[in-house]
């Protein structure tokens, strides 16, 4: 099968091939019975287990570290700031690798709760009684504990966000209607239920690590650096993972603790982070602010867009949270200035949260377009409609596929806007008023490399062979449904293994971007594979198609067969029995010729420098989404309850439905606690986030999640992907909030600039 | 954690004496023990398990009164009929308590003796000043994140909110607390801060609870539990109201109003006011609205939760209003 052979229809494909259809995934019956075996959860024997023990300050720097009372407690090994480690440090995502030595418990405490010491004991109970006798003496600095304590001009300007098209300030200045206003969004999470850690193991001077990871290689390449030897000497295995959404992509510095401990002891070390230490020890989604001043004719045509932004980072480190990332993406203005800034304050550093950039954004620009619509009187609906871009302003290229209008007018269709009535609180049930409110949303698509080995057995089974991770969206699934279609053997006859880096190559299962990369090198490796065995079985000379006057064979359903009816048909397994093999192993990259280098594959595998960006080639591609939501506010409580919510997605072909409408569910229950519930809140005094847990820091239960209805309204996009899909793990996500914030001013009149939309705003 | 005992008190007198050894710790079923010590709030020496003691977990309700057993479970309480008839609104409290899966494991005495949640008491590592934990050494929650801190009978020395639901219903109905021999009414249960927000009950050593009686009544029997809050399950209440209700034969005349109010004070909240402004008037929305407000008579806000004084009457007005079919 080929591109072209794809069925030009929603979505879905067809023709009794696998890809397209809405198979369950592979690891759901693994993890609902308890026997999926996840990397942290695995036992060794003589292990020894380790708690990192937590600096009470928020910023200043550590004085002394007193281990005497934690040796006495049962300690067998405490590593403090004083210890020289011999590490190294690392390759960073974009390829370059600072000098000197890596001290991951430095002196100096940028946040609360940054590490200060590692206590190894005979058990996690141990260790954590042992860790609470670490007496640790500090000089405190002052805290700048979060963006909302910093002034608007705070930070420096991030230039590589700097946008710009036409005279925005002029055509604002001239426009008939204008709206300005702020929007904040404050620190979210990740909130995955298996919380970080890893398990570390020496064998001489070969290092195994069994790390939840959204990208073993890069965390292979990651160990190497820090302790200086070959990446081929270290394993980093991640078979399943308990919710990555975007923190488990990269190593954090306290990971290098473990293996240094478990050299240093000459046994397997554990440690798994406590639930309060989720909160602190990786960055979640950044606070941001934004004022957006939208410039429009009386009948709602965009003039100007003007957006200036800010997010925090750390003091060490940077991660821009863009609140412009989907701003100039959205309309089209003929006039356009965007610029953000990034604030330093006490925090670890901010880390990328499914829809990094583009949630945050999509609440500022289509909260402002709501308001744009009631400024002028125009359907919300009907705005975004009248605005819609016919190519993309920001790189003047045209769209890949943008199939947004559809979205909105399919979702719009599907949930029954065209009964809404445009005034604020004029739908009620009781004590309950009722609001209807759209936004939309997108998410880039991001091409990269990927490799894959297609295994055939003996007995004519697949297997298909990745470091690829499966972070619960359907990679074991989607790889074998690939598998199946390409090579010609029915899907239950695939198998995949996933998830270790001794495993070929594959970039970092983020972005929204696996299954299009992955599906494309299975593709190719399986199809290589069956034209290998078509090969040997029109030439070898014991195969009972030698001889036949055929130039190919057809593989299908397991089974070789020729053109003509009357000639033998066999399965796989026969073939391969009569021509002598036991299998046969293909191993195939979709790296360009130039990239075949050892350092360029290096490069490929673990670093994000071969990625390709949404406008790399002809065309901007993009995934879209429109989101309607249906919110009950109580009159007098001021609570919010999402009762209905339909969403329509562009996202290209999709290669199993089943699994897509799940990702894109996922990503709108993640919206409806970003929208509602979720904000770490910060004590201004020391930066500590005082809800570090689950019970204080809130993300929707299933009571808190209405009927979801999806659509799919895209067509296979070529550009994006070999088999046509684009990405779909982050754009569900986008738009939800500012949807469901426009849907409580629609109920209440009651604009929210500032999430989470909690009762106290509302009453 | 630090390390402990573990023992099984084979009889109740055995878990009595326990309670006379400092350091030692009642294991019911175990909700906030465990979170507490994880957290590193309590470190118990010594955990005496009281679970397998018989005759402790009887559920008996009727229109005379209730009586729950210590040991019973929030979820058997929760689902029994006779509680359902009789008392609503303790059934409503139950059910609409923590999650199920802890609501199977916590007992109804565990449940009185839980703690505060606020985030300071919680953190001693991070937070050390906490008069509850720490007597005289200050309150941390002054000047941090107060959203879900108390507005009602709070002191200089602590702000923190009694984050239970079914203690409030206990307090409206006048429900009794059963140590053994002495009964201590449920308002009094519950101390409240002032100078020693350490000491919150006033149990004293060798003694446990043994049950929990609710007389019946009218107004128990029209009774409910309305839970206000930002997530519709697993959370703490933002504001909430147990209400019994009592009419005359007009069918619009107050005879018996019970209200009390959870999550806005430092303990189980009556409002005698509201029932003295409303008893023998008649039950009218103004009427109602209007009385309601004497809910938070003497609240201060502290910060973030000043929202809890304007949001608390509203509650108790939608309770009583809805028990008279007015809401």
């Amino acid at each position: 099968m080929t591109p072209l052979d794809m069925p030009m229809k929603h979505g879905d494909a067809g023709d009794g091939a696998s890809i397209g259809q809405r198979l369950s995934r592979h690891d759901g019956k693994l993890k609902i019975t308890g026997s999926a075996d996840y990397a942290l959860e695995r036992q060794f024997e003589h292990a020894a287990y380790a708690v990192l023990v937590p600096a009470t300050i928020g910023a200043g720097r550590v004085v002394s570290v007193d281990t005497a009372a934690a040796l006495a407690a049962g300690a067998i090994l405490v590593l403090t700031p004083e210890d020289d480690l011999g590490l190294a440090q690392a390759t960073t995502f974009t390829g370059q690798r600072p000098e000197g030595a890596f001290l991951p418990l430095p002196h100096e405490i940028r946040f609360d709760g940054q590490s200060v010491a590692l206590v190894v004991a005979e058990s996690l109970e141990a260790a954590t009684e042992a860790a609470r006798r670490i007496k640790v003496t500090y000089e405190a600095a002052p805290v700048t504990a979060s963006l909302v304590q910093t002034p608007e001009d705070a930070g420096t300007v991030g230039e590589q966000f700097n946008v710009a098209w036409g005279d925005a300030q002029a055509a604002y200045a001239d426009a008939p209607v204008k709206i300005e206003a702020d929007y904040h969004t404050p620190r979210e999470y990740h909130a995955a239920m298996e919380p970080h850690g890893l398990i570390a193991k020496w064998d001489g001077d070969r290092l195994t690590v069994w790390q939840p990871s959204q990208w073993v290689h890069a965390m292979a390449r990651n160990y190497s650096d820090w302790f200086g030897i070959p990446m081929e000497d270290v394993r980093v295995v991640s078979p399943y993972v308990g919710g990555g959404f975007g923190s488990k992509g990269f190593n954090y510095g306290w990971e290098a603790l473990v293996p240094a401990a478990a050299r240093r002891l000459g046994r397997p070390v554990k440690l798994a982070l406590s639930r309060p230490q989720n909160f602190n020890l990786y960055g979640g989604r950044a606070s941001t602010r934004q004022t957006l001043k939208l410039g429009a004719t009386k009948d709602g045509m965009l003039q100007s867009i003007l957006l200036t932004g800010a997010s925090e980072t750390s003091t060490y480190g940077v991660w821009p949270e863009q609140v412009g990332a989907a701003t100039p993406l959205m309309y089209g203005t003929p006039n356009y200035r965007g610029q953000q800034r990034i604030v330093q304050v006490n925090t670890v550093t901010p880390g990328a949260l499914r829809g990094p950039g583009k949630a945050p954004s999509a609440f500022g620009i289509e909260s402002a377009m709501d308001e744009l619509a009631y400024a002028v009187g125009v359907d919300p609906l009907e705005i975004r409609l009248r605005n819609q871009p016919d190519h993309d302003r920001m790189s003047n290229k045209p769209w890949s596929t943008r199939r947004l209008r559809e979205a909105l007018t399919e979702g719009a269709a599907a949930f029954g806007w065209d009964k809404r009535p445009m005034a604020p609180r004029s739908m009620r049930d009781g004590h309950q008023l009722i609001g209807w409110g759209v936004a939309t949303g997108t998410f880039p698509v991001i091409r990269n490399y990927g490799e894959a080995e297609i295994r055939v057995t003996a007995e004519g089974r697949v297997e298909v062979v990745s470091g690829a991770t499966d972070i619960g969206q359907g990679t074991y699934t989607v790889l074998a449904q690939t598998a199946a279609d390409a090579f010609g053997v029915p899907v239950d006859e695939v198998s995949v293994r996933l998830g270790d880096s001794s495993l070929p190559g594959s970039p970092v299962a983020g972005g929204s971007k696996l299954a299009g990369v992955m599906t494309g090198a299975v593709h190719k490796a399986a199809t290589a594979a069956r034209e290998e065995l078509i090969g040997l079985a029109l030439t070898h000379p014991d195969s009972p198609f030698h001889g036949i006057e055929a130039n190919t064979l057809e593989l299908k359903g397991g089974r070789l067969t020729p053109p003509r009816a009357d000639a033998p048909n066999v399965t796989v397994a026969e073939l391969l029995r009569a021509i002598g093999r036991d299998g046969l192993t293909v191993r195939r990259d979709t790296l360009p010729e130039d990239m075949q280098s050892p350092e360029e594959r290096k490069r490929a595998w673990t670093t994000m420098t071969t990625a390709q960006g949404p406008t790399v080639g002809d065309y901007s591609q993009h995934s879209w989404c429109a989101h309607f939501a249906e919110v009950r506010v109580d009159e007098d409580f001021g609570t919010v309850r999402v009762s209905r919510i339909v969403s329509a997605f562009d996202c290209g072909l999709l290669y199993n439905p089943k699994l897509v409408e799940s990702q894109w569910q996922g990503g709108i229950i993640m919206g409806i606690g970003m929208a509602l519930f979720e904000e770490g809140l910060v004590d201004a005094r020391n930066g500590r986030v005082v809800n570090n847990n689950l019970g204080d820091y809130l993300v929707p239960t299933n009571a808190d999640v209405p009927e979801i209805q999806v659509i799919s309204v895209g067509i296979p996009d070529t550009n994006a992907s070999l088999l046509g899909g684009k990405g779909v793990g982050e754009v569900g996500i986008v738009g939800v909030a500012p949807a469901i914030a426009n849907a409580v001013f629609h109920a209440t009149g009651k604009r929210v600039r500032d999430l989470p939309i909690t009762l106290e705003k509302l009453i | 954690m630090k390390p402990f005992t573990y023992s099984r008190a084979a009889s109740l007198d055995e878990s009595r004496t326990a309670t006379t050894v400092a350091g030692a710790a009642l294991l019911a079923g175990g909700t906030s023990l465990l979170d507490l010590a994880k957290c590193g709030v309590t470190e118990p020496e010594q955990v005496v398990d009281i679970t397998r003691l018989d005759g402790l977990d009887t559920i008996q309700a009727s229109s005379e009164g209730a009586r729950f057993g210590a040991l019973a479970r929030m979820s058997r309480v929760a689902a029994h009929a006779d509680v359902l008839a009789n008392f609503p609104a303790v059934a409503q409290s139950l059910s609409l308590a923590a999650s199920a899966q802890l609501r199977n494991m916590a007992t109804l005495g565990g449940n009185l003796m839980q703690r505060t949640r606020c985030g300071y008491f919680r953190d001693p590592r991070a937070f050390p000043n906490c008069n509850k934990r720490n007597p005289g050494s200050g309150c941390a929650a002054l000047g941090g994140v107060t959203r879900n801190h108390a507005v009602l009978g709070t002191s200089e020395a602590c702000i923190a909110s009694y984050p239970g639901d079914l203690a409030t219903v206990l307090v409206a109905f006048d429900a009794v607390v059963h140590l053994g021999e002495r009964a201590v009414p449920a308002d009094d249960f519950f101390l409240l801060p002032g100078d020693t927000p350490d000491v919150e009950h006033p149990i004293q050593p060798g003694e446990v609870i043994t049950a929990i009686s609710i007389p019946g009544s009218a107004a128990a029997k029209r009774s409910t539990y309305l839970k206000v809050r930002d997530r519709q399950s697993y959370e703490f209440a933002a504001a909430s109201a147990a209400v019994g209700l009592e009419l005359e034969a007009d069918g619009r005349t107050i005879r018996d109003l019970r209200v009390a109010l959870g999550g806005v004070a430092s303990k189980p909240w009556r409002s005698r006011a509201v029932e003295a402004e409303l008893i023998g008037k008649s039950l009218t929305e103004e009427a109602v609205c209007a009385a309601s407000w004497r809910a938070v008579d003497g609240a201060v806000p502290h910060g973030d939760n000043a929202y809890k004084i304007e949001l608390a009457p509203r509650v108790v007005a939608r309770a009583i209003l809805s028990l008279g079919g007015l809401a």
